[in-house]
Formats: C-alpha cells, sequence, structure tokens
C-alpha cells in the first residue's frame, strides 16, 4: 500500500482529497489527511457576519462529512515534517509515512505579530474577521455601535483574500447609511500599499468607488505598534491614526509546522514552483492553497484551480509520465461594494484584472472589473458553489483552470509576455 | 524608458528614478542617488544595500521588512533610522533593484 498523506482539510485540502479518491484506486493508495480543527469554515461568509448578512451557523459544518468516504481522516495537529526519512510528527506523538505528501496548511492572521495589538482595546474597541470568533464578536459589537471614527486596517501584505479588507469598507458605508449613521462616522481606510489595490487598471476603478463612498485613504502605512491607551494606530515613520472603533487584519502567517520543518520563508510560505506546484528542492511533496509563496492571491478560487492542476501532475508522476499541466496564477474575486452591488476580478500571473465578460465572451453574463446586481448574486452564489461543487472536487461549467482571454479589453502594456527572465526567477 | 546619467553612467531608469538594469549599477551611482535623498552612506547603509542586492538577484523580488528582519536580521526601527519615511523603497532605489511590489 502506498501513502498519499495532506496536511490540513481546509479549502484547498478537502478539494484534493476528494478529487484524489476519485481518480486513484483504494486498492493501491492509502489517502490520509490531519487537521486539528474539526470544523470547516465557509472563510468568504466571514464578511457578511458582522453586518448581520449571514447567520454564524450559515458558515460552519462538521470537516468529515465534507471528505469523501474512503478518505481517512486524522484529528491531530501536524507538529514536524521529516522530508528525509519521509515521516510527519504530529502532536499526539504518532508518526505518518508517506510517498507524496500534500502541505494544504493555510495561513492564520497572528495579531501576537503587532505590539499592542492584543492589549486592553482587544475586543473592546479593536476587531478583526478573519477568524469565526473573530467576525461573531464584531457583530456583536456593531450591532449596538453609536458612531466615530471607524479605521478598516491591513497591518501587512500579503493576506489571504487582499481585496476583503476593501470590501468590509464599503459595506460599512452602505450599512451605517441603512442604519442612519453614517453621517456620524468618519470612515477611514489604512493600507501599507501606495493605493486601494495591488494591481494598477483595479486600483484605480476601487479608488474611484472609495472616493465616491467618502472613505478616507491613508496609504504606505507601516505598523508599529496599536497604542491601546491613545487608542491608536503607531506608524513606524511616526505617523499616528486615531480610533473609536478598529478592524484590522493583523498579519497572516503561514503554520508553525511549516516553520518548525524548516520548509518556510520569512511568512512561514513554503517555496512553490509557480507551475509544476512542487516544494521547491522536494520533488514528492507539493503545496496547494494559501500555504505557497506563489505570486498570486491567497484566495478559494484560486485553490480550485490549483487543485485541478495538481491532481493531473500527481497522477503522471505516480505513471512515470511528465507533468502534463501548468498552474498560469489564475484568480477569481468578486468584490462586494454595498448596496446590492459586486465587482468581479480575473486574472493570473502575467494579466492583472482587466475590464470585460465573464465567464463567457460578450454574452457574460457577469462584468469584469466593472459594478453589478448580477455579481453580487454571484457572489452570493458563491456559498452554494462552494459547499456542492468546489469542495466535492467538481469543476465548474465554463470557467477553466487556465485564465480565459477571450472576452477581455486589454489595454496597452498590461499583459506581460513570458520571458526567459520571468521565468527562472523561481 | 528615459536615460539617466549617474555618477558618469548612462543607465535605464523608470519615471521614478529606479534602475531597470541591476547589472547596470555600481557603488558610486549608491552613492549618488543616496545623497540627492539626502542620505550619507553608512556601513549599516550597505549592509542593508549588499543584501537587497544579493536576495534580488537569488529569488528576483525585492525583500520586505519582515525578511529583512528575519533573515538579515536588521530591525525595523534601524531601517527607519537609515532610510526614513519608506525605507524599502528607497533602499532599492539606491541598491539599482526595480520599484518593489507587493505581492497580490
Ligand atoms: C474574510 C475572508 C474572506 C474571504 N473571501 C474569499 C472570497 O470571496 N473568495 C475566495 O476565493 N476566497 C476568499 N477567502 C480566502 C479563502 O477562504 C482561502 O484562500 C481558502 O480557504 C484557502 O484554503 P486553504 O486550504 O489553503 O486554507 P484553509 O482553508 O485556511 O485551511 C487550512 C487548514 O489547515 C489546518 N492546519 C493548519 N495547521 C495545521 C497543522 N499543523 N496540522 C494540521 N492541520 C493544520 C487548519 O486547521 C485548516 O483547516 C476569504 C478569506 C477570508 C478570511
Amino acid at each position: 500500500m502506498r501513502e498519499l498523506l495532506i496536511l490540513g482539510a481546509g479549502t484547498a485540502g478537502t478539494m484534493v482529497a476528494n478529487r484524489l479518491r476519485r481518480r486513484l484506486s483504494p486498492a493501491e493508495w492509502r489517502i490520509r489527511v490531519v487537521d486539528s480543527e474539526l470544523r470547516h469554515f465557509y472563510q468568504p461568509g466571514f464578511l457578511f457576519l458582522p453586518f448581520g448578512i449571514y447567520r454564524p451557523n450559515q458558515v460552519v459544518r462538521p470537516k468529515r462529512r465534507l471528505i469523501a468516504a474512503g478518505v481517512e481522516v486524522w484529528e491531530a495537529a501536524a507538529e514536524r515534517i521529516d522530508p528525509e526519512h519521509r515521516r510527519v510528527h504530529l502532536a499526539t506523538g504518532q508518526e505518518l509515512p508517506y510517498d507524496i505528501l500534500i502541505l494544504a496548511t493555510g495561513t492564520q492572521p497572528r495579531p501576537d505579530q503587532v505590539e499592542g495589538m492584543l492589549g486592553d482595546d482587544w475586543g473592546h474597541r479593536v476587531f478583526e474577521f478573519y477568524t469565526y470568533e473573530g467576525a461573531v464578536r464584531l457583530a456583536e459589537r456593531l450591532r449596538n455601535w453609536a458612531g466615530g471614527r471607524l479605521v478598516v486596517h491591513i497591518s501587512e501584505m500579503p493576506i489571504k483574500c487582499p481585496v476583503a479588507p476593501l470590501e468590509f469598507a464599503f459595506l460599512a458605508d452602505w450599512w451605517l447609511r441603512r442604519r442612519g449613521l453614517r453621517d456620524r462616522v468618519e470612515l477611514i481606510y489604512v493600507t501599507p500599499l501606495s493605493g486601494a489595490f495591488t494591481k494598477p487598471v483595479a486600483s484605480r476603478v476601487l479608488t474611484d468607488l472609495l472616493d465616491h463612498k467618502r472613505i478616507q485613504v491613508v496609504t504606505d502605512f507601516a505598523v508599529a505598534r496599536v497604542d491601546n491607551e491613545r487608542h491608536a494606530l503607531i506608524g513606524w515613520d511616526g505617523r499616528e491614526v486615531p480610533y473609536d472603533l478598529l478592524v484590522t487584519v493583523p498579519p497572516n502567517l503561514g503554520a508553525a509546522v511549516i516553520e518548525l520543518s524548516g520548509l518556510g520563508d520569512e511568512m512561514n510560505y513554503v517555496p512553490t514552483d509557480r507551475h509544476t506546484l512542487q516544494a521547491q528542492g522536494h520533488s514528492n511533496i507539493f503545496v496547494l492553497g494559501d500555504a505557497t509563496d506563489l505570486p498570486t492571491s491567497k484566495a478559494g478560487s484560486v485553490a480550485h484551480f490549483e487543485a485541478e492542476v495538481l491532481t493531473e501532475n500527481i497522477l503522471a508522476q505516480i505513471r512515470g509520465n511528465p507533468f502534463p499541466a501548468r498552474f498560469d496564477g489564475h484568480a477569481n474575486c468578486f468584490v462586494e461594494t454595498g448596496f446590492g452591488k459586486a465587482i468581479l476580478l480575473d486574472f493570473n500571473y502575467r494579466l492583472e484584472p482587466v475590464p470585460g465578460r465573464f465567464p463567457l465572451p460578450w454574452l457574460g453574463p457577469m462584468t469584469l472589473l466593472g459594478e453589478s446586481r448580477l455579481n453580487h448574486w454571484g457572489k452570493l452564489a458563491f456559498e452554494w458553489v462552494y459547499w456542492h461543487w468546489l469542495l466535492p472536487g467538481r469543476s465548474i461549467p465554463f470557467v477553466r483552470a487556465e485564465l480565459s482571454m477571450a472576452g477581455k479589453v486589454i489595454p496597452a502594456g498590461v499583459w506581460t509576455p513570458e520571458t526567459a527572465s520571468s521565468m527562472s526567477k523561481r | 524608458m528615459p536615460e539617466k546619467i549617474i555618477a558618469g553612467q548612462t543607465v535605464t531608469v523608470d519615471e521614478e528614478g529606479y534602475l531597470q538594469n541591476p547589472a547596470q549599477w555600481n557603488r558610486d551611482i549608491a552613492q549618488e542617488i543616496a545623497s540627492e535623498m539626502g542620505i550619507q552612506l553608512t556601513d549599516a547603509h550597505w549592509k542593508v544595500i549588499e543584501f537587497l542586492r544579493r536576495d534580488y538577484q537569488e529569488r528576483g523580488a525585492v525583500p520586505g521588512m519582515r525578511r529583512l528582519n528575519k533573515v538579515a536580521g536588521i530591525a525595523i526601527k534601524d531601517l527607519y533610522t537609515l532610510f526614513p519615511d519608506g525605507p524599502i523603497k528607497k533602499a532599492a532605489r539606491i541598491a539599482g533593484c526595480p520599484k518593489p511590489t507587493s505581492c497580490v
């Protein structure tokens, strides 16, 4: 019996376990997944919890039920990976051997990484919505909030779903208006980036929206600490941003097991071949989802496209064939903009988000890089798609793993052709 | 891309003055860009610049503050003393690396 071992049964680990179970003979291959958390969270729903758009029980399901019969589930934390002996040590003291290892341990918000973030204001004036508990606590706080300075803040890049804090600001504007509170609130968006988003074309569109919604923007802000007495973010350059209510996205770091095993970079992300998804220097270790250091968004949609590519590549490797598939960095993200509208972004390593239609050229029905009601319904429908198509490991009709150029309006100079140097970087 | 003469050398730069080809860089160029910014280069500055260049060549990306801190052992506070306001952007320009872009 040969062993395929998956660490992490979140979005990525669940999808790839279910895909591979269908394709690998149970007589030849055992598939095991290891995860210490028993609940599966629909993380995109965390954005909607604080505003009461989703109820808490909508975003949680027991993990086991989402994983195919025939996959062994180990409820334990992986403590150390030993690539030399092809073994993983668990916190329970047990050891699991592997022939192929898939790392899908994701990324976690780490408020402990910023001085003062977990101080007296934590849970009173300082909140986050990147965990289930955090989003529920924030919902309770917002319910009876009377207004003041609301600061939405990103501590450090990269973070998973890099548009989520912007969406939070847009939804806060909409929610405050509906409650008749908007005139009593100063809404401020604080980012370490030089603009609203990482990619220029989309950044212009999103900056216009922030302007239009009277959301002030503070850019290039690197946070040194949270001052709990003065209730202010303090930047390394000496700038101060006072808050009455701070909604921060703490630094996101890869799992401790990656760091302890010496497999990570300075943020505990695993250096990964951007096309084959192999861990650099380890031919039988693959990396999936938020755990990679790939230069694309950390998002569920990315994990889904990667899982399609990875499944084919693992099957090829087992049969001794060359890798048939190359991951192109494809990401597809809905950006809620409030008032029942959303923007859709579709991009990869070489093409930043541009205007157009999706998934069908000209017909859409969804609009790329423009606000529409249908995009908003698309975002809400994503929840159903997530539970019923993505996690079971099905492909979405009309949406391929590879980015499609059809239906996109590409401004001059925006598409980067693949050059020898851009390929040799990794 | 515009060309510019820095320390007697013709180099290609972008609109914001970042060198487009790290191979066109030398220490005199670094000195001149730094003094344009009002920075007098000391050994502590050179330690940052040399790490930036080496890391950029090896990984194809300008390292961020966390990496400078964790891998090169340089405290973030010191970075702000050496290169006030925006240390990574300033140091990258002096080191002849392209303008740092944050990951998506
Ligand atoms: C607020 C918010 C909004 C988002 N919105 C969107 C969106 O609209 N669209 C979108 O596509 N994506 C969105 N995302 C991102 C998406 O949720 C993640 O990118 C996706 O879940 C990544 O999957 P993953 O499997 O890599 O990581 P996760 O799903 O986080 O899973 C990692 C798993 O590893 C386990 N683990 C960690 N360490 C260990 C260990 N040592 N041993 C065993 N198990 C371990 C964890 O318990 C966890 O179950 C959002 C995220 C957030 C927080």
